[in-house]
């Protein structure tokens, strides 16, 4: 196809705008990692932009010292893994039956879950049902009440509404009852699915930060975006058995740096999978809705 | 597939064939329970915004006190400035980070060049997996008064340096301005694919024609994509009030929450800081019954204009 000179132009124009676009969403995350990286006489005399000056782990060294942050980090590997555990195994068994024939009362549960997302109750009496069932300052806070997502189950339901009815149907003949091909032939076969739907919820439990703050009043299991947002925005960091060495070596920005970049590392490390999987699960979504 | 619907003679048939399909029915059980216990037993607890709410005597030993909440949500003077920065705020999502999916949606198709496409989506996606505190932090090392990069920039054109986080007036334009940065890149792909439906037909009975690229786009491409743009418009009518707490509520800090503090913050403060269970349950359901009727309204006059509709 031969391009006019405006088409051209355009072309290049366009090349460049979202290069640009791209690059404000990169160059943030690089200028603080450079910072993490940086001594405190090159962060406070703001030489560093893209690049480490003055390379030192000072910043790491002192939040890795700190024992909270550690509790932060384990707290949030447990509720990501249980927490995820608990949706994928809540979501298939309440969407599994949803995609089959012989589930007589498909229409009226499908309306009874759609209705929760049309009306949802406000935050006061959702607290007040956690409070007088005692999850209060528990881990089942963060694991009970988030347990499934009606938007998540509605795909999970169209993954398995495509499996063939032969494939159920031979399992059958060849002895098995419902529950061992739910078991050993739906969820083996959903594979795919139940990887998108994990990393979806895991994405999800690893960045909750709201719930917590709202049920969580006890400092024995709050996860690392609370603490992470404690030492961003109120400087309180290094309070307990930190070496004041250590402290003057450092400068509050570039602790803060490299707290966030250890809380975004693992989300990082799981993009690209992410990528992949999140883009078709969100396409299977709202094409169904 | 689900192929068909079973018919029955009888309830006597009916209730024989459920037996025999009883572990289906067995696994859906955990799930109906937890929607009832977590979903629906809450929707039913919001009846406390006509009560005066005692946590000791419960919702049926708490005196009913009608509208009363509802009432002196509006005499409040409290309210009043929170009700109006939700407004604004909410505005200014829709006039601001709105349309920003959708042009970069239109210019992301236009590239040619498929592996630099490739790469510009991989980048412009990542941002919408980082929660809102480590977006939050980002946004407060980049605006850092002292070491950011933007007051750098500034103080070499000689400006003094701005704490543009402990000022009223720059609250609002970073809370939108940081949804825009994370989540306008992701808001594409749905465009994408509703671009990639698009009969290729089309662009080649266009090109034969003789029309430009312009045209193409601006008589095939966005009419082509307005029913979606309508249904995400009306949904995003319906959350008009509900911004979202997280997002806001990282940001917030005595200096800047009188134009940043929105229905959501004020009810965690109110309602569960507080502890006026009654009345901040009054403005969340106030919240939900204003998010539907916009809802209805809006489907309604959009199936007027243009013929697509929610439902």
């Amino acid at each position: 196809m031969i391009m006019t000179r405006g088409q051209r132009w355009f072309n290049v124009c366009n090349i460049v705008f979202l290069g640009v676009i791209g690059l404000s969403m990169v160059l943030p995350l690089i200028h603080i990692v450079a910072q993490s990286f940086s001594d405190a006489v090159a962060i406070n005399a703001g030489d560093v932009s893209l690049w480490p000056v003055g390379f030192t782990l000072a910043s790491y060294k002192l939040i890795l010292s700190d024992p909270s942050i550690w509790a932060g980090f384990r707290n949030s590997v447990f509720f990501t893994a249980a927490g995820t555990l608990i949706n994928l195994l809540m979501t298939s068994m309440l969407a599994y039956p949803l995609s089959r024939a012989e589930y007589l009362y498909r229409k009226a549960v499908l309306v009874f879950v759609l209705f929760t997302l049309v009306f949802s109750a406000p935050l006061i009496p959702n607290y007040l049902l956690v409070k007088q069932l005692g999850l209060l300052d528990t881990p089942w806070a963060l694991l009970l009440p988030m347990a499934i997502s009606a938007y998540n189950l509605f795909i999970m339901r169209s993954f398995f509404v495509n499996i063939p009815n032969e494939l159920i149907d031979s399992a059958k003949i060849d002895g098995c009852g419902e529950f061992r091909t739910f078991w050993k032939i739906v969820l083996p076969l959903s594979k795919p699915a139940l990887a998108t739907m994990g990393i979806i919820y895991a994405v999800a439990h690893w960045n909750r930060y709201s719930e917590a703050v709202f049920y969580l009043s006890d400092r024995t299991w709050i996860p690392l975006q609370v603490r992470l947002r404690e030492i961003v925005f109120t400087d309180q960091y290094g309070q307990s058995d930190v070496t004041s060495e250590l402290l003057t070596l450092v400068s509050p920005e570039g602790v803060k740096m490299a707290v966030i970049v250890v809380a975004t590392l693992p989300i990082m490390l799981v993009y690209p999978f992410l990528q992949k999987h999140f883009i078709q699960g969100m396409l299977v979504g709202s094409v169904k809705s | 597939m689900i192929r068909m619907t079973y018919q029955f003679a009888s309830s006597r048939h009916k209730w024989k064939f459920m037996r025999k399909y009883w572990p289906l029915y067995a696994l859906s059980l955990p799930g109906i329970i937890y929607f009832v216990i977590f979903r629906y037993v809450p929707l039913f607890g919001s009846v406390i915004a006509f009560q005066n709410y005692n946590i000791f005597k419960g919702i049926g030993g708490s005196a009913w006190v009608g509208l009363d909440h509802f009432k002196r949500m509006f005499e409040y003077a409290e309210f009043v400035p929170i009700l109006k920065n939700t407004i604004l705020i909410g505005l200014y999502d829709l006039c601001f980070a709105f349309p920003v999916p959708i042009v970069l949606a239109l210019l992301l198709n236009e590239l040619r060049i498929m592996a630099y496409k490739r790469i510009v989506q991989t980048v412009v996606y990542m941002p919408h997996f980082l929660s809102w505190v480590i977006v939050g932090g980002i946004v407060v090392g980049v605006l850092s008064p002292s070491t950011g990069i933007v007051n750098h920039v500034l103080s070499l054109l000689g400006v003094d340096p701005i704490y543009f986080l402990g000022e009223n007036g720059y609250i609002r334009s970073i809370l939108v301005g940081s949804g825009i940065w994370k989540d306008s890149g992701w808001g594409t792909i749905i465009y994408l694919a509703a671009i990639a439906g698009i009969n290729p037909d089309l662009y080649e009975a266009a090109q034969m024609d003789g029309a430009s690229r312009l045209r193409q786009v601006s008589s095939i491409t966005i009419p082509s994509i307005l029913p979606t743009i309508v249904i995400l418009f009306l949904l995003q009518i319906g959350n008009f009030l509900d911004f979202g707490f997280e997002r806001v509520f990282v940001f917030l800090n005595p200096l800047n929450s009188e134009n940043g503090e929105i229905i959501d913050t004020y009810v965690y403060r109110a309602g569960l800081v507080d502890r006026q269970y009654s009345y901040t349950t009054a403005i969340g359901l106030f919240k939900s019954v204003v998010g539907l009727a916009l809802i209805v309204i809006g489907n309604k006059l959009s199936k007027k204009a243009t013929g697509e509709g929610l439902y």
